[in-house]
């Protein structure tokens, strides 16, 4: 049951060589994962397509088509309506991504190399956090960040991203860190290395790929959050799922702004998926998905 | 024991904040929540007295609520057996090697990296149940290709209509599990391909008694990753149907709804009952994963 966390330092690996397949099912085989592109890909035509439309354009007979007249209009509108809480994303999922990494690459190195008596009940106990409904705390979790003075709107989603994203990162770290090799923590136990020294100067600058996928699964979770950010934030202060939402479920039915705020909300996560892509997977692979 | 004592103490505390914070955010927030829901706190005011399973009781004689409980257990078995099935085929599609594989696997993946809020925009518009003349969406496309038939009301049907919004989720999740089943495939040794061949097993006997078999501690942790997933279901349901529609009512719609009217108890409750809910799926496999710990 633990293949997909066990997975995570190698994302799908390149085909082994192909051995001769028969013809025929080569070329169904190509036609069937064409058709799958094409169905994939039908709602991100459609946000395209709709997001440059005019008013005129929007009558139901012609809703597959492309414009008539293309028009920015609707880009325009949703930029306007955006900028403001896709500034407040932004300084919200930096923060809550570096700071549960760092968190989660301490317990990582902990759980997995520098273990003590009850370090395996610890690590369950953590892993649970990552599977609760958060409907299940959110109505005392109002009452605490009120009690600890937390503003609502940025600064809570900071404190909630940091604390509800500490198992999933707890949980990469740990199975990275156990894929270092013994000999290295040998090396430094016999220089007398203590276990910050070893953590800070052997383990900490193997880290790098652990991070990335941390940080990638970390922004993309915090940045697409829709439940904290409607119990924590309001339309003035909220995030851009937040900002989405209320144009997109509006009475005016705007939707070539809808879909055009659509495709601008998406563009940092799918950003980190076209550069990141290979590590988004080995994110993916880390064994489950927040929220 | 001093020395026990001066080898554990370090790395304890090192991990005693992120357990300090997970302790009190997780754990306590969820007795305190049990604790709300026994309460008579059913308005903006404080609780005032304990009034034991009333509210429990309460939710289990209203149909509305029993009403979305069928509907998470509906839209849970399309959302887990749509997904498994696309992304156990685009695997094995995959599974060999095939040009432009980079490329497939790149677009069944996207989706995940959207929100279903972003999603929820563009799916609210092809799953709209307009029909004839007024269809846009599918229900359009249906017609323009000539399979007018396969029109319908969506997420308006009174009793399947939250399968509807199982589809954009299968959309986005597919890929995932296409990602597991990939990795599983390609993690079965290649010398069990060859024994197989040897022993003269046909392409379709090494697949299915030798390939699929490896994959199945992949499948359970398939279902139970999307199946804790499906579960907590919410955000689809806010961007496509809204809060207020009666047909893709799921406890997690419900507990926003009882939030909002101030009706403490109640909405702690039904938090509560998803927790057992979702418990019943992950103990099981938290206690698999802690033997397997303890034999580390």
């Amino acid at each position: 049951m633990s293949a997909p966390t066990t997975e995570l330092t190698t994302p799908v690996e390149a085909a082994p060589p192909a051995h001769a397949p028969r013809r025929g099912w080569g070329i169904a085989r190509i036609t069937l994962l064409l058709f799958f592109v094409v169905v994939v890909l039908v709602p991100a035509y459609v946000l395209l397509v709709t997001s440059f439309k005019g008013l005129g354009d929007a009558t139901p007979a012609r809703a597959w088509l492309p414009p008539t007249e293309w028009s920015t209009a609707g880009w325009a509108r949703a930029w306007e309506l955006l900028l403001p809480s896709m500034g407040r994303t932004f300084a919200m999922v930096i923060p809550a991504a570096v700071i549960s990494s760092f968190l989660g690459a301490m317990n990582g190195f902990v759980l997995a190399r520098w273990r003590f008596p009850g370090a395996d009940l610890v690590f369950t106990l953590l892993l649970f956090g990552m599977f609760i409904p958060y409907q299940a705390v959110m109505i005392p979790l109002i009452q605490l960040m009120q009690g600890l003075g937390v503003p609502s709107g940025v600064p809570s989603l900071i404190v909630l991203h940091v604390a509800y994203g500490i198992p999933i990162t707890t949980l990469i770290f740990r199975n990275y860190y156990a894929g270092v090799p013994d000999e290295l923590m040998e090396a430094a136990r016999v220089d007398g290395a203590g276990m910050l020294r070893t953590f800070g100067s052997i383990v900490l600058p193997l880290s790098g790929p652990a991070f990335v996928v941390v940080l990638i699964w970390q922004f993309t979770s915090a940045w697409n959050d829709y439940l904290f950010a409607l119990f924590f934030s309001n339309s003035r202060n909220g995030p851009v799922t937040i900002a989405l939402n209320f144009l997109a479920s509006g009475q005016l039915q705007d939707y070539s702004a809808s879909m055009a705020g659509a495709l601008i909300a998406s563009v940092p996560t799918l950003v980190v998926y076209i550069l990141l892509g290979r590590w988004f997977v080995g994110g993916l692979m880390a064994g489950s998905v927040k929220g | 024991m001093n020395r026990g004592l001066r080898s554990w103490a370090p790395p304890f505390l090192l991990v005693l904040p992120s357990l300090v914070v997970v302790g009190v955010f997780v754990y306590g927030m969820i007795a305190i929540n049990v604790n709300t829901s026994l309460t008579d706190r059913r308005g903006r005011g404080p609780a005032t007295q304990y009034v034991g399973f009333d509210v429990y009781r309460e939710l289990f004689a209203d149909d509305t609520f029993i009403y979305s409980l069928q509907n998470l257990l509906i839209y849970t078995v399309v959302f887990i057996v749509g997904t498994l099935l696309i992304g156990f085929m685009w695997a094995w599609l995959l599974e060999r090697g095939v040009w432009g594989e980079g490329f497939f696997r790149a677009v069944y993946l996207f989706p995940m990296a959207v929100s279903f809020i972003a999603s929820g925009v563009v799916w609210r518009w092809l799953l709209n149940n307009a029909q004839g003349d007024r269809a846009s969406g599918l229900n359009r496309l249906f017609e323009v290709v000539g399979l007018d038939f396969l029109q319908n009301s969506w997420w308006t049907h009174p009793r399947f209509g939250i399968a509807a919004i199982a589809l954009p989720a299968i959309w986005q999740l597919a890929g995932y599990v296409m990602a597991l089943f990939l990795a599983g495939f390609r993690g079965i040794p290649r010398e069990l391909h060859e024994a197989a061949r040897i022993d003269g097993a046909s392409e379709w006997q090494l697949y299915r008694h030798v390939l699929f078999p490896q994959l199945r501690p992949i499948a359970l942790s398939a279902i139970i990753i999307v199946g804790h997933m499906s579960l907590k279901v919410f955000d689809l349901i806010m961007a496509i149907a809204g809060q207020t529609n009666h047909t893709t009512q799921v406890p997690a719609t419900q507990m926003w709804i009882e939030f909002t009217r101030g009706d403490y108890a109640k909405s702690a409750a039904i938090g509560t009952i998803l927790l057992l809910v979702v418990a019943v799926l992950i103990v099981p496999y938290l206690v698999s994963t802690y033997r397997q710990e303890r034999n580390r």
